[in-house]
């Protein structure tokens, strides 16, 4: 594994490109802790962000989780150029020449979305905890150390949505087709779900049963939107009388379907590899 | 003798085109082969298959004894097929790096190898600003890092200016001098004739032949022959029933008789000599390799 790892690491070293995204992605980490300084006027009163909650444990696990998962796509066009590259440069082929085997190759190619997940959730940990600390309205360390599971749903979602794009970089060979079917597949999941939804189904529930096991829907609903869940919006909704109830937990259930997009993604990137003739 | 490369009954069908049919035949340490064919005749494809690129459609091949899983296998060879495949961004020394680690060898051997490319000054230089000699020269060294017990070049000079050929040449004889086994698929002619000493030619998929160069053709070879009196000549030749025919093209201005029977140039210059013809030019050839590949393919498609 270790192999494998320094492996994949030095072709990733060397390339400015993959360096100047990992860096853009990592440093808008840390810009996250800029909402902090932001003040706005709303019906006249002054409203300070960093006042209002968001970085109140343990609402911060969710909050940041599912900022810094909007950012997610900046290592998925590393992923994505990393596997079309060994296509365009016809490295894979020397690779397997050089006695690398197809499984190693995948494996390889997985290892480095496990390591970016993972470093991704651990960036994330450390800065919310730090963001936490500062402005926290509860510090007590029983507050601080629960909801973590959306640290779990984060890294899920990261390794099934790079799953994904490693997936795409296999089927579609060029990075920027590979990036663009990403794109198409999530307006036709958009589809897919308003057909059902209005057209079929006619109906939310059961809409929602079925479009959960959907890739892109699923990896959506492990960390939802956190937004209506503020103090801020609840008041303000409840002054208005709307209902704005909404299920913001991560169900074990959702986690399950992603692991399985994610095992059917590596899964394919490999039968395909076999199946292929370079 | 110890074997290195066994296939058998190898085929690879494109949908409807066999690009290789029912190939047979082993590489033994030590010798220099040569893997003939014109272009599309399926020298790539084999290569491929065997070095885990291309999925055999049926047969089946092994490496070394057979105990290895292809990929451990290839650990132990060097090969470059087609082009020479590095990452552009990266630097010679970088890219040989890499290649050490695939192979699981230590880096020790980078500046050596690249020593015997000739390519030591430019180590620190990126793979994208190399010329194409430069990049086959590279790709020799990447194959020669973990010391191979063979080293298979799929047309090495393809493309290249006539320096870099006789580069690349001069490169594959060293090689070749240390005892290396190598296989050198061309469709250059003299350039395997030049380094190699088994030959397996194929056509369209086919095996037309596999052994050593010297065994390609049955003939005895030919002798080229002048004296003053061309006419004496020609009959005291047919008299000895020694040649096939005995014959002079028109541009020549010497008989060309062909052996039927071994024979060396002495005893021949010996006969004559006691018949009173008197030589002005005599040679003993072979007929080049080119000569028997084309005599050889053209006989099966007739």
């Amino acid at each position: 594994m270790l192999r494998l790892l320094t492996i994949e690491f030095q072709k990733l070293r060397y390339s400015r490109s993959a360096k100047v995204l990992s860096i853009i992605y990592f440093g808008l980490f840390t810009l996250i802790a800029l909402i902090a300084s932001i003040k706005f006027n709303l019906f006249g009163a002054e409203i300070h962000i960093a006042d209002q909650g968001i970085f109140n444990f343990p609402y911060i696990w969710h909050f940041n989780t599912y900022c810094a998962a909007l950012l997610k796509i900046f290592l998925a066009i590393v992923i994505v150029s990393l596997i079309s590259n060994e296509y365009s440069n016809r490295t894979l082929k020397q690779n397997l020449i050089d006695g690398l085997s197809k499984k190693e190759f995948i494996l390889s190619k997985f290892y480095v979305v496990a390591s970016f997940s993972l470093i991704s959730t651990v960036f994330i940990f450390i800065v919310s905890l730090i963001l936490g600390l500062i402005f926290s309205d509860y510090t007590e360390i029983g507050i601080i150390f629960s909801d973590l599971e959306y640290l779990l749903a984060y890294f899920v979602k990261l390794l099934g949505f790079f799953s994904f794009c490693l997936f795409l970089g296999v089927l579609v060979k060029r990075s920027a087709f590979a990036l663009g079917f990403l794109f198409v597949w999530w307006i036709f999941e958009s589809i897919i779900i308003g057909v059902l939804r209005f057209l079929i189904l006619k109906d939310a529930v059961t809409t929602e049963y079925i479009s959960q096991f959907l890739p892109l829907e699923s990896m959506a609903n492990l960390v939802k939107q956190p937004f209506t869940r503020l103090n801020i919006i609840q008041s303000a909704a409840n002054q208005l009388q709307t209902d704005v109830a909404f299920d913001y937990a991560v169900h074990w259930y959702q986690v399950i379907i992603v692991l399985g997009w994610t095992a059917i993604f590596i899964w394919g990137s490999l039968t395909l590899l076999k199946k292929r003739d370079l | 003798m110890k074997t290195i490369l066994t296939i058998n009954n190898l085929t690879k069908k494109f949908g409807p085109i066999t690009a290789v049919d029912n190939l047979s035949f082993t590489i033994e340490k030590g010798n220099v082969y040569g893997i003939l064919g014109p272009n599309g005749s399926g020298k790539s494809t084999t290569l491929g298959m065997v070095l885990n690129v291309v999925n055999k459609t049926s047969g089946d091949f092994h490496w070394f004894d057979g105990n290895d899983t292809t990929h451990e296998a290839l650990k132990k060879v060097g090969a470059i097929i087609e082009r020479p495949n590095f990452y552009p961004y990266m630097t010679a020394a970088q890219n040989l790096d890499l290649v050490c680690k695939i192979k699981n060898v230590t880096d020790a051997k980078i500046e050596e190898k690249l020593e015997i490319v000739g390519l030591l000054d430019r180590k620190n230089s990126k793979f994208q600003t190399f010329s194409l000699g430069m990049k086959q020269r590279l790709a020799i060294a990447s194959a020669l890092l973990n010391d191979p017990e063979i080293l298979i070049l799929d047309e090495p000079t393809n493309g290249l200016d006539p320096q870099g050929i006789h580069q690349i040449r001069e490169i594959i004889r060293k090689i070749a001098s240390t005892g290396t086994t190598i296989l050198l698929a061309s469709h250059l002619l003299d350039e395997v004739e030049k380094v190699c000493n088994h030959v397996v030619i194929i056509r369209k998929g086919v095996k037309l032949y596999a052994g050593p160069v010297d065994q390609l053709n049955a003939n005895h070879g030919f002798f080229e022959l002048r004296s003053s009196n061309m006419e004496v000549l020609k009959n005291a030749l047919t008299e000895t029933n020694l040649f096939d025919s005995v014959k002079k093209n028109q541009e020549d201005d010497f008989f060309t008789a062909i052996l039927t029977k071994p024979m060396e140039a002495e005893e021949l210059h010996k006969i004559l000599i006691d018949k009173g013809i008197i030589l002005s030019h005599l040679v003993k050839k072979r007929e080049s390799l080119e000569q028997q590949f084309l005599q050889l393919t053209n006989q099966k498609s007739a």
